[in-house]
């Protein structure tokens, strides 16, 4: 009788159809955490290793990790649409301005910007410190950001030290810089 | 026939959005069919400060004269993939589509099947293949209906 191999079959190819989608399933989200990110790392007290970077500037060319070696850096992720990066944008120029000597750089991350504002943006807040783009969010999403303006402190040595959430302050940049070894 | 209503009807399903693709858009067709990066919803239905820099940056590109897929394309490139409303047609974001397409000629298939069985079987318990009465009793149920004739 045909009718019986045929449902085995049938059944057979659901069952191998169901596992084939789980599996996928697994691997997508696997793939998605991935590993642990920066944030996580300093959360727990950790030192994680700054992720590599090498990045378009806003006023062309690129940024990469090897100019930001044996610096002091403060990461910030920022956007010309987002209103507190407007408060900070002044404090972290400023910061730049008189301690590039001491060899610390800022680097601002624009995230989820459109370039012409961004750079209309650098503009207004007379912005000088290197400004690079992460269209792909892939920077973001190793340091494990969850919104603008978000600042990692990276100390000399490469590590991750400190994690402002939010715009930072006189207080909490003094802080941040203080981890990374500025006094 | 059919050949040729299924050739039409590719044919239209092909060249509907490479068409859409290159014509100018207008202003609520595209707020329609892009993400708000940080609130997850259409740009219609936000007012999130980014979502009102792609509308301006939507409303620019339109009055530039850009095509839809120009402004698509733009967009893509400031904002990221998440703008877009419709999954990718490559990579791991093809299965959105494929997926679908499968489930329903799997179920289109599996339909077929039951139903050619179930008419198979009813062909073989039709009457005209019934074994016939036993004489005595379809005497006895005759017998039986004249009476129950007025």
């Amino acid at each position: 009788m045909p009718s019986a191999p045929l449902r085995l079959g049938a059944q057979g190819a659901a069952v191998a159809l169901v596992i084939g989608l789980l599996g996928l399933l697994v691997w997508k989200v696997s793939h998605q955490i991935g590993d642990e990110t920066v944030a996580a790392g300093v959360r727990k007290g950790d030192r994680p290793t700054a992720p590599a970077l090498d990045l378009e500037r806003l006023d062309g060319g690129r940024l990469e990790s090897a100019a930001l070696a044996g610096k002091v850096q403060v990461i910030n992720f920022w956007a010309s649409w987002c209103e507190p990066c407007r408060d900070e944008a002044p404090l972290l120029e400023q910061t730049w301005r008189s301690m590039r000597a001491r060899g610390v750089v800022v680097v601002g991350v624009d995230h989820q910007d459109a370039t012409q504002f961004a750079r209309e943006f650098a503009k207004r807040y007379r912005m000088t410190y290197p400004l690079v783009r992460d269209p792909d969010d892939k920077l973001y999403d190793k340091y494990g950001a969850t919104g603008v303006p978000e600042s990692f402190f990276v100390a000399r040595d490469g590590r991750v030290v400190a994690h402002v959430p939010g715009a930072v302050t006189p207080e909490t940049l003094a802080a941040g810089l203080e981890r990374a070894g500025i006094r | 026939m059919m050949r040729v209503l299924v050739i039409l009807a590719a044919a239209v399903a092909l060249v509907s959005p490479a068409a859409a693709s290159q014509r100018h858009p207008t202003q609520h067709e595209l707020e329609s069919e892009l993400i708000c990066p940080t609130c997850h919803t259409t740009l219609d239905q936000s007012n999130a400060p980014v979502a009102q820099q792609m509308k301006a940056l939507i409303g620019q590109r339109i009055a530039a004269g850009d095509t839809k897929s120009q402004i698509e394309a733009r967009l893509v490139a400031e904002y990221g993939r998440s703008v877009l409303a419709k999954p990718d047609t490559k990579g791991f974001d093809l299965l959105a589509w494929v997926l679908p397409i499968a489930g329903v000629v799997a179920g289109g298939i599996a339909v077929g099947i039951a139903a050619w069985r179930w008419s198979s079987r009813r062909d073989a318990s039709s009457p005209a293949d019934a074994e016939p009465l036993d004489p005595e009793l379809e005497q006895l149920v005759d017998e039986e209906l004249r009476r129950l004739e007025p």
